[in-house]
Parts: structure tokens; sequence; C-alpha cells
């Protein structure tokens, strides 16, 4: 007997008795003999939230990379979390709700959605935001295809410094169809290879699509990409990290079509992958290229303002096959914590975050490079990701540091066996990091 | 009209106070610094909390009333899901720690996957995709490396009703596959001669909600997927209307060899005011190789996860899907268990036949021959004659502290209603509901300017879309 439904053995027997049937078996008539499941369904029997929670606890208990002291980012960060965010979160009129299709019993979800929409455009600066694809990679792969629409050519140059997974989802999306990715190699000092992404820009293509920063946190000199890839009748698309863009200047303002990327750094818990929340924002010229939901402000019949979601005609449930995307549910209240946690930070408390990720990082680097042996791998300016080399296999330090409590960046084989990716957020201490280098420094020792 | 946040601005103001800075400073080089301000609010907690506290009251939740949406399950989302998704070990991991240091997270997908594929009767479960249009790209791209895999690559058309979902044919386009459009029967079903006619050697994949999305379930199911895999396709179920079938019939049993369920329907998880959900496919053990990265093995070591690898269609999001929203579907089903899980769906069919029996001497019902599954699709075409549309008996629901159920959807029926109650409404409130559609239908009939003139008793007055579109506005302008 489920607690989650009402009526009881008396009312289902009324509403047989208005459906005109005998028993509830009649009502199976239309799904033929030969179909109908003739067992029981083997599932566990029902629990108490009792028993439940204490099941959980169990769980909870097991997943011990909880305790440890996080240096890792490559896509997801250890940012701090505001409790008011949850608290807005959980109000059943914004979690429980559908999709605001009658826009006048939803201007809850309208507004906060229209003020979301505001922040990245402000953020990334660009014109317009949508309001949201399912996390940063899908949301890159969704913008290569939108430049794919917009300039009507097929080839998309992606940056070798882009996030590995992210590259893989570009391929994911794009490979089904008459459409190529070719990737732009870095350079010694990590930062993408403009002279050879020129090269491959010639004969045209729809999109240079770079990370910034880059996945090793590298900070692109965006202006001289835009004009590369520009000449080339080609978008640039920026898959950015909003917090770096507290401090650093707009990819919209560095000339930059569309800028997609990760929000969960932006009051979304970690949580071992999701749900996290893409974004993704361009100008007014493509809007109408653009997937996903977008609300947009209007008037009801007394002149009053109020919001609904607008320009549908690019959506699958009115375009179909022609829509700009197939994706219909997104990632909303995450979007909802995004607009919450930009607007708590706010101007000045974002600008804050950013300064110290940026400090913290920086220190973090300059403790580790002080080790005997320790090497930074490239030298151009990063912002709270970095890469280093280690005088032993990254794979090891990594082990012996978990045994220490911390989760310790990621190797990264690619650049070598002792390369590792780190991050330190607003959240590390000096205290942690100093234990953290302390901790990998006698295991450097140990191993010589 | 709510001002917005950005009005509520007072310079220097936060409502964020971290730590102080505890390690010296290095300096941020300028010619990389951000030039202008960002323009975010400048608020404290407290004015954050009443803006958006305000914003919500402004709108309709399954907790505050009846919301008969079809095709989308408006359930009760249970309240101590979101307690026990919000335990701290659980949603404070990092998504790359290592395997030994998410046993917990890990077990919680793996016994999810089982329960999933126990329900629809495959072999095989991914909880990768972020939502059911995923989980319909991930299926047909199952279904397009397998055939490419037997030399069958030149299959490039996806076979689906007309009254499908508008993301099947658009996913269908993502997927680098052509539509084939096959029609309905008089009754609102396949028709299986037209399909018979359309399925070839062409075919790739064929795709069908069951029960469709009239709430029909199809009858023929078994000589439809037979059709299809004499053709040589692979027959895909979208799983939007799964609450209907839980311990009934399974898909796996019907001749499909891969579907999607879409957690946020069946399984109760919140929609968040448009998400997230998650759309986990399920399939036949010979389309298993094909699934994205992010499955979950067992093994006498303890849980793996497994990253993409070999004939692996790849990677649908950067990590492992909306797990939070995996931990919600997993806590349900314990909560139900089996005889939970089977009443779900009986007391959604008693509910749905319910409401179309109640309502059928005042709507038009079309295609109606017999019991409709989890909904039915009514018809406000009736009401035409007095100027009524569906679209004003909708906000005309909204009138009576009711959502309005989907409307203009399937496209093969005229002025649709289409109307799912789900198990979780009481006689009560179902009763409460027709009262209302029957005072409508009165209305229309004496009053229609009543309805066309709806809504009247919301936070705002009838919304004009045209507007929205020819003077798009879309973020607010900067102050000042």
């Amino acid at each position: 007997m489920s607690i989650f439904v009402p009526s009881r053995k008396e009312q289902r027997e009324r509403m047989l008795e208005v459906i005109g049937v005998e028993r509830f078996q009649d009502l199976l008539t239309p799904i033929p003999e030969d179909v109908r499941l003739r067992k029981d369904l083997d599932l566990p029997p029902p629990v108490s939230e009792l028993e439940l929670r204490k099941e959980f606890r169990e769980f909870a208990k097991r997943n011990t990379a909880a305790d440890l002291i996080c240096f890792r980012g490559a896509g997801a960060y250890d940012h701090f979390i505001p409790a008011a965010i949850d608290n807005i979160l959980t109000r059943s009129e914004f979690f429980t709700a559908y999709t605001p299709y009658q826009a006048e019993v939803s201007q809850g979800t309208l507004q906060a959605i229209y003020e979301y929409q505001t922040m990245i455009a402000r953020l990334t600066g660009c014109d317009a935001a949508n309001a949201c694809m399912y996390d940063g990679s899908s949301a890159a792969a969704e913008a290569a295809l939108m430049a794919i629409r917009v300039t009507g050519k097929k080839r998309i140059l992606s940056a070798g410094s882009l996030n590995p997974r992210t590259i893989d989802v570009m391929h994911t999306y794009l490979d089904n169809s008459d459409f190529s990715i070719n990737e732009v190699p870095f350079l010694e000092n990590g930062l993408l290879d403009l002279s050879a992404a020129g090269k491959l820009a010639e004969g045209g293509a729809a999109a240079l699509v770079i990370q910034y920063p880059s996945y090793f946190g590298l900070i692109e000199d965006l202006e001289a990409a835009a004009e590369l890839i520009h000449g080339q009748g080609g978008l640039l698309v920026v898959v950015a990290d909003p917090v770096a863009l507290g401090s650093l200047e707009a990819p919209g303002h560095a000339g930059a079509d569309i800028v997609v990327g990760e929000g969960q750094p932006m009051g979304v818990p970690m949580s071992y992958g999701g749900p996290y929340v893409g974004f993704m924002a361009t100008s007014m010229d493509h809007i109408r290229q653009m997937p996903g939901r977008i609300v947009g402000r209007t008037e009801d019949r007394a002149g009053n303002t109020g919001y609904v979601l607008t320009l549908q005609t690019r959506e699958q449930h009115i375009k179909r096959a022609k829509a700009t995307s197939n994706i219909c549910s997104n990632q909303a209240l995450m979007a909802l914590a995004n607009a919450v946690y930009l607007s708590l930070t706010g101007e000045v408390g974002f600008a804050e975050v950013s300064r110290q990720c940026w400090h913290k990082s920086h220190y973090l680097f300059h403790r580790l490079i002080e080790i005997d042996g320790v090497e930074p791998v490239f030298d151009a300016p990063f912002f709270r990701e970095f890469v280093v080399k280690l005088p032993v296999p990254a794979e090891d330090a990594e082990k012996a540091l978990l045994k220490e409590g911390f989760l310790s960046g990621l190797p990264i084989p690619g650049l070598g066996s002792g390369a590792m990716l780190l991050t330190a957020t607003e959240k590390r201490t000096r205290g942690e990091m100093d234990l953290f280098v302390d901790a990998l420094s006698s295991f450097i020792k140990g191993v010589k | 009209m709510e001002k917005t946040i950005f009005r509520h601005s007072c310079p220097g103001n936060t409502g964020v106070a971290l730590p102080e800075l505890d390690v010296p400073e290095t300096s941020i080089p300028g010619k990389y610094s951000r030039k202008a301000p960002i323009g975010l609010p400048q608020v404290t907690e407290n004015q954050v909390l009443r803006h958006f506290v305000r914003l919500s009251t402004k709108n309709f939740n399954i907790e505050k009333g009846v919301y008969p949406l079809g095709s989308c399950t408006m359930k009760y989302n249970p309240r101590m899901n979101e307690y026990l998704a919000r335990t701290e070990n659980l949603a404070a991991v990092h998504p790359l720690s290592p395997d030994e240091t998410v046993q917990g997270s890990l077990e919680i997908m793996h016994r999810l996957g089982g329960f999933l594929c126990e329900i629809t009767g495959f072999d095989s479960a991914t909880l990768q995709p972020a939502a059911g249009a995923q989980g319909e790209f991930t299926g047909l791209m199952l279904i397009k490396k397998w055939q490419q895999e037997r030399g069958q690559g030149h299959r490039n058309e996806v076979l689906m009703p007309d009254s499908s979902h508008g993301t099947n044919p658009a996913t269908s386009t993502l997927a680098g596959l052509k539509v084939v459009s096959v029609k309905s029967d008089e009754h609102g079903r396949v028709d299986v001669e037209d399909l018979r006619k359309k399925a070839g050697e062409k075919t790739c994949a064929f795709m069908l909600t069951n029960p469709n999305t009239l709430g029909i379930f199809e009858g023929s199911i078994r000589e439809i997927t037979s059709i299809v895999h004499d053709a040589g396709g692979l027959n895909y179920m979208d799983g939007a209307n799964m609450n209907a079938m839980m311990g009934i019939a399974r898909p796996g049993d019907m001749g499909f060899d891969v579907c999607h369920l879409n957690l946020h329907k069946t399984f109760s998880t919140p929609h968040g005011g448009g998400g997230p959900g998650a759309g986990p496919v399920c399939c036949r053990d010979f389309l298993a190789p094909f699934l994205p990265a992010s499955g979950v093995r067992k093994t006498p070591e303890g849980y793996q996860l497994l990253d993409k690898s070999g004939k692996s269609m790849g990677r649908l999001l950067a990590f492992h899907g909306n797990v939070g929203v995996l931990y919600r579907a997993y806590a349900y089903i314990r909560l139900l268990g089996r005889e939970g899980i089977e009443e779900v769906s009986q007391v959604a069919l008693i509910n749905a036949n319910y409401l179309k029996a109640r309502l059928k001497p005042y709507y038009e019902v079309p295609n109606d021959d017999g019991p409709c599954m989890h909904e039915f699709v009514a018809s406000g075409a009736a009401m035409a004659k007095k100027g009524v549309k569906t679209l004003d008996i909708a906000k005309r629901l909204l009138d009576y502290g009711f959502h309005a159920p989907t409307i203009y959807f399937p496209l093969i029926v005229k002025e649709a209603l289409m109307i799912e109650p789900t198990e979780t409404e009481s006689l009560e409130s179902l009763d409460e509901f027709v009262d209302a559609m029957i005072a409508i239908a009165e209305e229309s009939e004496e009053k229609p300017h009543l309805v066309t003139d709806a809504p009247v008793n919301t936070p705002v007055l009838r919304l004009d879309e045209v507007k929205a579109v020819k003077d798009l506005a879309l973020v607010e302008e900067l102050e000042g």
C-alpha cells in the first residue's frame, strides 16, 4: 500500500462502477494476452522512510570521497555553496513545477529564468542567453551545430586544449552527419597554435571552438582567435569557465560569437557529475539559430509586464525534424541555482570568489614548484587550474595522497607520466594547501 | 508585477561573505582583466530570499493542485527523496573520484539499472542520458551503430507515427537519420498497412510510444514490431508513458529492442520548472556493446565505473548523468517495492478511465473505442461554435485553481486536450477537476466571454505571445 496513492479499495470500486466495468482487469482488454506480464516484477519489497534513511546512510559511508580535501577540477569544481540556495530550490513552487507552458501561472519560474538569462548575458558579454543546456560539454556540441546552421559550413575547428570530455561529446553529436571536426594543436607554452589554426581554417570553417581558460587553465588570446576565424567566415565559440569571468575579460567583448560553459561552479553541488547545467549566450544576430528554451518579456491584456517562453518556432514541439535541437527537458532548476548564486554573491561577492581562486591557485602553484623535482609544464598565465610535472608517476602520487586524505589533481598521461592538473578554489585554506604540499613532498622524497 | 532582482541593487551590498584571503596576492595581468563591472545585482541574503520567495508564489505546482498534463506524468514528488538525495556524502563528491571512494554512489546506480531493466524487460541499461530526448538519441545511436556493424549502414530512415512526440523527429535529425511518417488509423493507432508499405531496406528503426500519445494501447504491437524486424529494422519505444505499464506489460516482451524511461515522469523525480530529468535507456544484450560511457559493473573488488571503450557510441555528457536524479528514482522504487510499483500503474489507469467516463458527456473524446490507459485525449472542438478554443478552456482552468492539460497535442486530434491525472490524485480531487471542466463546458455555452477572457484569477492576465516575439526583450537593460 503506497503512501502516495490516496484512493483505497472502496474508492477504486466506485470509480470502476462509474467507468462501467466490474474489475480492474477489465481495463486491460486493449492489451493482448500474449504481451501481458505473467509474473510479478522481481523487485525488492517496500521499505519505510526510516529504513531507507539507514540504507542511504550506509551508501553515504562508502562514499569516502566526500571527506577528501579536493584539489581536482577538470570540469567540476569544489566551490562554496551558500545555504540559501537550497532553501529556494526546495520550495515546491520551483522544484515541482513543470516547464512553464502555462505562463500565467508560471511567472515565478519565467521571471527567474529571465533574470538568469540577463546574468549570463552580462557575465559572458553577449546580447542574450538561453535557459538552458544539459551541461557545459553538450552545450559546446550544440554551439558547434548552431555555428554550422549559421554559416552553412560543415567543418569545425576544435582546440586540442579543450577538455577531452568536451571533445568526446562534440564527436557524439556531430559525427552522425556529414560534419567534421579538425583538432588544432597547442604550442609548447600550452596556448593554442594560432598559425596552425589559420592553416586549418583555410577554405572556410563554421567555427573555432576554444576553452577559456583552457583545459590546462591557460588564458587564451580570444581577440586573435576571433580575428582569425572571422577572416574565414566562421564563428568563434568560447567554452568559458564562469568563475574566471569574474576576473577576466568577457569573451563576448573579445569577439566571441557564441559563449557556452558549465554552470556547476555557480552554486551547484558536484554530486558525482550531475545534475549540472550548461549555459549558452550569443548575439541577437544569431538568436533564431539558438537551441533550447528562451524567455521573453511581454505584456498581459491589461498592459502589465509578464514573461513567456518565446521564439518557440525553433523548438522540437513545433518544428519537429527541422528544430534547432531535440532538447526538451533541460536543467532549469540548476539554472535557478545559478541565478540565486549570482544574486547572493553579486557584483562584489562574485568578483571576490574569482579573485580568491586566482590567488589561491597561484599560491598552490608556487608552493608546489618549490618541491625538488616538481616543474611547471607551461609558462602562460593561468586561472584557478594549472599543470605541473612531478618527478614520480602522477598515478602513484594520486594513490599516496588519497591515503593522506587528499583528492589530488588529475593525472594527465597525455602530457607525460608525471603530469598532474591541479586546482584550488576559494574553499581551500592556506593550511590545507600547506599540508597537501608537505604530503606530496614527502611522498616524492620517499620514492627517491 | 515584481521588480527584477537588479532593481533591488544598492552599490556595495552582497549576500555572501567569504573568509579573508589567507595567502599572498599575485597580480592579475591587466591585459586579461575584466574592464567593466559585470552588472550583477548587489543585494543582501535576506533581499535575495524575499525576491525569490515572492516570485515562487506566482507559480502553480504539484503540491498546490491537480496538474493533469498529458504525457508529462505530473505525480507527487516525495519529500523524503529530496532529503535522501541531499545526504552530504552523496551530494559532495567529485565526478572524477577514484571508484573505491564512491562505492555508495556506484551501488545505487548499479541497483537502479537492474530495477529499470526488470521493469522494462531488458538486459542492460545506461543511466547517462540527461533527459528523454537524450535517451532517444542514445537509443537511435545504438541501433545505427548496430546496423553499421552488420553492414547495413545505408539504412537511414526512422519510421514513426504522425502522433509522435516532437522530440522523436528532432532526435532522428540529430542522429543523421531521415524521418518517415506512418499514418494513424481511424482509431488513433498505427496504420499497420501503411507501416508495412513503408518498412523496407532503408529502415533503420521504428519509434513508437506505447501506450501511444492518445493514451491508447497499440493492440497490434507484436505484428508491428515483427513487420519492422522482418524489414531489418529495430524497434525503439519512447517510454514517456511507462506510468501506464509497470507490472502490466513490458516493452521487452512486445518486440521492442530498446527504450528510454523518463525518471522525472514515471519515477517521481521533480521536474524543476523544466528539468533536470533523467532519460536512462534499457536495451537488449546485442545492443549493449554500443552503450555510452559511464556504465557501472559489479566486480569481486567492488563496483566499477566503465569508460567509453571499443564499440561504445561515446559520451553524451562530460560526466555520468544526472546522478542526483538517479538517487531519487532509486529511493522511489525502494519505498514502493514491487507491490507499490504495480499499484502505481493500476491506479493511474483507473483514475484516467474515471475522468474519461465523467467528462465524456461534456467533451468529445475522439478515438474512444474502449478503455484508455493512463491518459486520454478529449477535444474542445465542439465549443468552437461559441468562439471558444481549447486554449481558452485551458486558461479558464487556471482560474478554477487547476493546471491545464496538455493542449494541441497530439497533432492528429483537433483542439486536443490531453489529460493525465496520475495515481497520486484522490477521488475527491478528481471530482473537483471534473466539476471545473463541466462548469467551463457550461460557461462556453452560456457565457463564452468568461472563458475567452480567462484567466482573471492569476498573477497576470493572458499574456501576449505575439508581442514577445515581435518586440524581443530577452534580457533586462542595464540600469543607469
